[in-house]
């Protein structure tokens, strides 16, 4: 108990910080036992209900206690593809366990998670907060191995990847794949010029420049982000602040990743002029619990840029105060919906807030707050430095500049792309070695899936608006598998608070299982479409307003597999089995089950 | 005196007020919005969804939207009633509701807007899911009729706003969590309170019941939302 409440006095008995006395609380202990959520709620004056509600919201948060060494194995599609399913039986083989279960030694648990932001690299794990990627069956038992032998799983690492990866407040084995360097985040850069150019301007003169470049969010959203910075400036309150959102947990994206090994001091510098663009004096840096191994990277790089003058008091000797602190997320695909992620923020549960009001107005702690992706403040910061004309000079007309793109699935170089926008997808396929495509899922699971006919599509906000997650799919590939794994995805990921997404996807699923099975009907096809219209319009936020994405789109792309699934000649198929509706009873009454005769 | 804010509804020009949400606006001008998880005084949370409405084309929750000037609202259209209709047979599909054994019947928000939107059956099949009962002195709670409004989260509360009912997990695990401690604090008149907050019978107060009997209940002689029609 004493290493708990040194935790909590870490934190200064703060209630905004329960996600990361929580998390540090895990790691220190392995869980987070009904006598430590006691003591919380006395120091922290909340109830222990609610504290047992916030652990329970995120993936990498446990009440009950786990094995030494916790494992999670990225569930995604691409592990998926990958081989993710022979890994898993070789982890369970060695470790003695089922994935969900703890080894009956105490040793070792077995878990699944949702997209980790490796999936270049599948199929990938987490074991104790340090990532494994491209794992093999034999990996898989060499690990299992030394996890035996108790050996440190830093240790285990037997080769790190390139850049900052190999830091030493990093070594990961992560591998940046950066396949193609475009102008803007991988173009000229020195570290603080973008600050002295923006503090010596007025704020609304910053803006005006944003505005002018026409950047519009890089995560997914493509919210004019000069507008929103000028209508968070004008709410009137003595607290402003930015939040860069680092929570990128849209299946097949990893670009912050490699963004925040490779660029952070642009990102961070973005935070900066924000900062001064809005008023505020305090920047938010939510980071997916995925990414904790760069966590002592990224205060490194903080520590740095105070020591440089780049951030702290009088900033550049320009009279501005700024400073950025970084909060850890624990484990839920929600809070990158800016409104979830604020309530995260503040060591809540993620989920999502109603809008109006909307964060610029009523953001974190209740103040005016611009919320924007880490891509986004890492190109805001080469447009001050290179001027909104340079940056207009790229892309198309509506769509400005360049956008860095992960792709993953079947081609020869996965990896991360910056490329000017109104890129076409045939052009896409071909710069990434894409042969025999039957398919490309495009915004990760939330996005669309789009067949051939739809290769000269251009990435663009007035065409293809994305996050930035390409996922390709050859001819060998089955649509059902995929569009199965989205599904259980946002079945997995939904909070719960709203009625059409909580219940709306557990039926959606239900539908495309019977559909898949071949005891689907014409009216099961037209159901299943206008359920996922239902639950479109009318959940609550993004994940369940795109939730039912995989069943709409591959219904458009892909129409005919439906239709061959279904039976045409009959408008109803039972899925009553009198069979295994009686087995228990018979089992029961040792009675055997005999078909009902009608010749008696 | 707050701003005038002019609004159409179904067709019909109304008048209501700035700082009005949707619902209240129509409830000012005598039309009834079905709501589930919304309660007079308790902060509205847009967790039912039943009370969607189409405004200029886009699907807001008349709970939680606050009332903007000029606002073309469908309430009573076949389309918005018939995604009403869907999301109570969702909740219905997906708890355990066996309406004749419940002590809510009759006094049930849920089984009222069933009745109202003229459910007989939902098109979703029952999920027939395993949930607890749980007791705690003086109630209980029946998880198999909670259908997470959180009416109780937000109206019933300890000393310095300490949560008694908070909600745990999340997908369609999502549940009611009760602090137990706290609760056995709880006084008989905020068990009443309680019980009479939730729309359906997942809080029950303990060792009373049917004193009113069936058939002479809140919705048994007028449906639900009357209360607000007959005010026109």
């Amino acid at each position: 108990m004493d290493s708990v409440k040194k935790i909590i006095s870490k934190y200064k008995k703060d209630r905004t910080r329960l996600i990361d006395i929580l998390k540090d609380i895990q790691a220190e202990e392995g869980h987070i036992s009904e006598q430590t959520i006691r003591a919380l709620a006395t120091s922290l004056k909340i109830s222990r209900a609610e504290i047992e509600g916030v652990i329970s919201f995120y993936h990498f948060l446990a009440e009950r206690p786990l094995g030494k060494y916790v494992l999670y194995l990225n569930n995604s599609i691409t592990s998926e593809m990958a081989g993710r399913e022979k890994v898993a039986k070789a982890l369970e083989k060695e470790a003695g366990c089922h994935f969900g279960e703890t080894s009956p030694d105490g040793l070792i648990t077995l878990l699944e998670t949702s997209c980790i932001g490796m999936n270049d690299q599948e199929p990938a794990a987490i074991i104790n907060g340090v990532i494994f990627t491209s794992l093999t069956e034999e990996k898989a038992r060499k690990i299992i191995a030394r996890m035996k032998e108790k050996q440190d799983v830093q240790s285990m690492i037997e080769e790190y990847g390139d850049g900052a990866n190999q830091h030493e407040l990093v070594r990961a084995m992560v591998k940046n794949n950066i396949r193609k360097k475009g102008p803007v985040i991988f173009g000229d850069y020195k570290a603080g010029e973008a600050i002295d150019k923006a503090l010596r301007m007025t704020p609304e003169a910053v803006i005006d420049e944003v505005k002018k470049a026409n950047l519009m969010g890089r995560g997914g959203a493509g919210f004019p982000t000069g507008l929103k910075w000028e209508l968070c400036r004008k709410e009137k309150n003595p607290n402003h602040y930015v939040v860069c959102n680092a929570d990128e947990g849209e299946p097949g994206t990893f670009k912050d990743r490699v963004l925040l090994t490779e660029r952070p001091e642009m990102v961070f510098e973005g935070m900066v002029i924000a900062g001064y663009a809005v008023g505020a004096r305090l920047g938010v840096f939510y980071l997916r619990y995925e990414y904790s191994y760069l966590r002592k990277y990224l205060d490194f790089i903080l520590d740095r840029m105070r020591q440089q003058g780049l951030l702290g008091k009088n900033i550049a000797g320009m009279n501005f105060d700024f400073d950025i602190e970084i909060r850890s997320g624990a484990g839920a695909y929600v809070c990158g919906e800016e409104s979830a992620l604020i309530e995260s923020a503040e060591g809540k549960r993620g989920d999502p807030r109603d809008r109006p009001p909307f964060p610029v107005q009523n953001g974190y702690l209740g103040c005016p707050t611009t919320v924007n992706n880490v891509e986004t403040l890492a190109t805001a910061t080469q447009i001050l430095n290179r001027g909104a004309a340079w940056f207009r000079s790229m892309g198309t007309q509506v769509s400005a500049g360049t956008k860095l793109l992960s792709i993953s699935g079947d081609c020869k170089s996965p990896g991360i792309y910056e490329v000017e926008w109104g890129l076409t997808i045939r052009e896409l396929l071909d710069m990434v070695g894409a042969r025999d495509t039957l398919a490309v899922q495009v915004g990760g699971a939330s996005g669309q899936c789009l067949a051939e006919s739809s290769f000269n599509r251009k990435l663009c906000y007035s065409d293809l608006p994305t996050g930035g997650s390409i996922i390709i799919f050859n001819k060998s590939r089955d649509i059902f598998s995929i569009v199965r794994n989205f599904l259980d995805f946002f079945i997995e990921e939904s909070c719960g608070w709203c009625a059409p997404c909580r219940a709306g996807n557990v039926l959606l699923k239900k539908k495309f299982e019977k559909i898949v099975s071949g005891l689907g009907t014409a009216q099961d096809l037209a159901e299943i479409e206008s359920w996922g219209k239902l639950i479109k319009s009318t959940s609550r936020c993004g994940l369940g307003q795109t939730s039912p994405n995989p069943v709409l789109t591959t219904l458009t792309s892909f129409r005919e597999l439906y239709e061959k699934k279904i039976n045409k000649e009959t408008d109803f198929v039972s899925e009553f089995d009198l069979k295994r509706a009686v087995e228990e009873a018979c089992q029961i009454t040792g009675r055997q089950f005999q078909e009902e005769r009608h010749d008696a | 005196m707050p701003e005038k804010l002019k609004f159409s509804l179904d067709g019909r020009e109304c008048v209501g007020e700035q700082g009005m949400t949707i619902y209240e606006a129509a409830k000012a001008n005598g039309v009834y919005i079905p709501v589930l998880c919304h309660y007079e005084g308790l902060k509205p949370v847009g967790s039912c969804r039943i009370c969607s409405v189409m405004v200029n084309g886009r699907w807001m929750a008349s709970c939680t939207q606050p009332l903007l000037e000029g606002m073309v609202i469908e309430n009573d259209t076949p389309q918005v009633n018939e995604y009403r209709r869907a999301i109570v047979e969702m909740l219905l599909a997906e708890g355990n509701h066996f309406c004749p054994a419940c002590e809510k019947s009759g006094n049930c928000e849920l089984q009222a807007l069933a009745y109202r939107l003229g459910i007989l059956v939902p098109r979703f099949p029952y999920q027939f899911p395993k949930r607890k009962i749980e007791a705690y002195p003086g109630f209980l709670l029946e998880h198999n009729r909670c259908i997470q409004c959180q009416r109780c989260v937000r109206g019933i509360q300890a000393e310095g706003g300490l949560k008694i009912f908070a909600m745990k997990n999340r997908s369609a695990d999502v549940r009611v969590n009760v602090d137990r401690k706290l609760a056995s604090k709880l006084s008989e008149r905020q068990i009443q309170k309680a019980m009479d907050l939730c729309p359906v019978g997942a809080i029950l107060k303990r060792e009373v019941g049917f004193i009113r009997p069936i058939g002479q209940r809140k919705y048994d002689r007028q449906p639900i939302g009357s209360e607000i029609e007959g005010q026109k």
